[in-house]
């Protein structure tokens, strides 16, 4: 199984990288606003369906990301 | 016998044993890949990069096999401090609430700063008095403290917040510069104690940190 983690500061949280892109934006002429910046973390699993997916949960919940501060959702690419 | 952890990338560790050893303390360095620790009174995780800082501050180095023993020492109440990096460890083990996310300024901030003493309800504040000023370096990039607002009314409530910014640098909730858990034996803090600990480096106001983690080492009995 090919997984995709993003992984995103919570909205409470506040994302002083996003802010500076947001000016340095504008200054090439673009106004963008909300801008966030977050984490896209890839790997294969040796597993697929359903193990795979709940292996990918275990791996976000127990080391990708940090539940305090970070969201995260996956896309899955199953290759079996 | 204080233990000193070791993470690859820690750089702060020998400046933590020389103040704990200035104070007559014994230092025993242990590296992150140990999965017992040796009989001990207390435990020191230092500062520095652990891990480069990789995935975020402190989170693999809180996966090593060495946190698990640390765990166990805490649970049984043994006193334990984290400086900076060890402070972003401890919230990352589960081990304090709360996280540390990067500075407002997205600067690496490396100056002294004026700390509050806020609470000394706890064994780590026999040195010091409530509203007592010290001064400290800091010296990071990811030390703002975050934590949701029922967790920081608890923090507040139960007078778990040591220290505060007098003059916040880095965009911390609530100014906070170091807790201690509900337990008021874990203890974290950005700033670095041991770099306030002789007159030659500008302060003295880190060496109550470690004169009080000392004294509560020795009422601990080693396992």
């Amino acid at each position: 199984m090919k997984v995709r983690l993003f992984v995103r500061l919570k909205p409470s949280i506040l994302d002083p990288q996003g802010r500076t892109l947001e000016r340095s934006m504008a200054h090439l002429g673009i106004e963008a606003s909300e801008v966030r910046v977050g984490k896209l973390i890839e790997f294969q699993l040796p597993s697929s369906g359903e193990t795979a997916r709940r292996q990918a949960h275990e791996l976000a919940a127990r080391l990708l990301a940090n539940p305090i501060i970070e969201d995260y959702e996956f896309e899955f690419e199953d290759q079996a | 016998m204080i233990t000193l952890i070791q993470f690859p990338g820690s750089n702060c560790d020998h400046d933590a044993q020389w103040a704990l050893e200035q104070l007559g303390a014994k230092v025993n360095l242990v590296w992150h890949n140990e999965h017992e620790l040796p009989r001990t009174n207390a435990i020191v995780l230092p500062g520095g990069f652990s891990y480069g800082d990789h995935l975020r501050a402190g989170a693999i180095a809180a996966r090593s096999p060495v946190m698990d023993a640390v765990r166990k020492e805490a649970a049984r109440g043994v006193p334990v401090i984290g400086i900076c990096n060890g402070f972003q460890i401890l919230t990352e083990s589960g081990l304090l609430p709360g996280a540390l996310v990067r500075n407002t300024s997205l600067h690496f901030l490396c100056q002294n700063v004026h700390l509050r003493v806020e609470s000394i309800n706890h064994p780590f504040g026999a040195h010091y008095k409530v509203g007592q000023e010290l001064v400290m370096p800091i010296a990071h990039n990811e030390g703002a403290y975050f934590a949701e607002p029922e967790t920081l009314e608890r923090l507040q409530g139960e007078q778990q917040i040591v220290f505060r910014y007098l003059e916040n640098p880095n965009g911390s909730q609530n100014d906070i510069a170091g807790i201690v858990n509900a337990e008021r034996n874990v203890l974290g803090m950005m700033p670095h104690p041991e770099r306030a600990c002789d007159p030659l480096l500008g302060s003295t106001d880190g060496r109550g940190v470690f004169q009080s983690l000392l004294e509560v080492a020795l009422q601990v009995s080693g396992s």
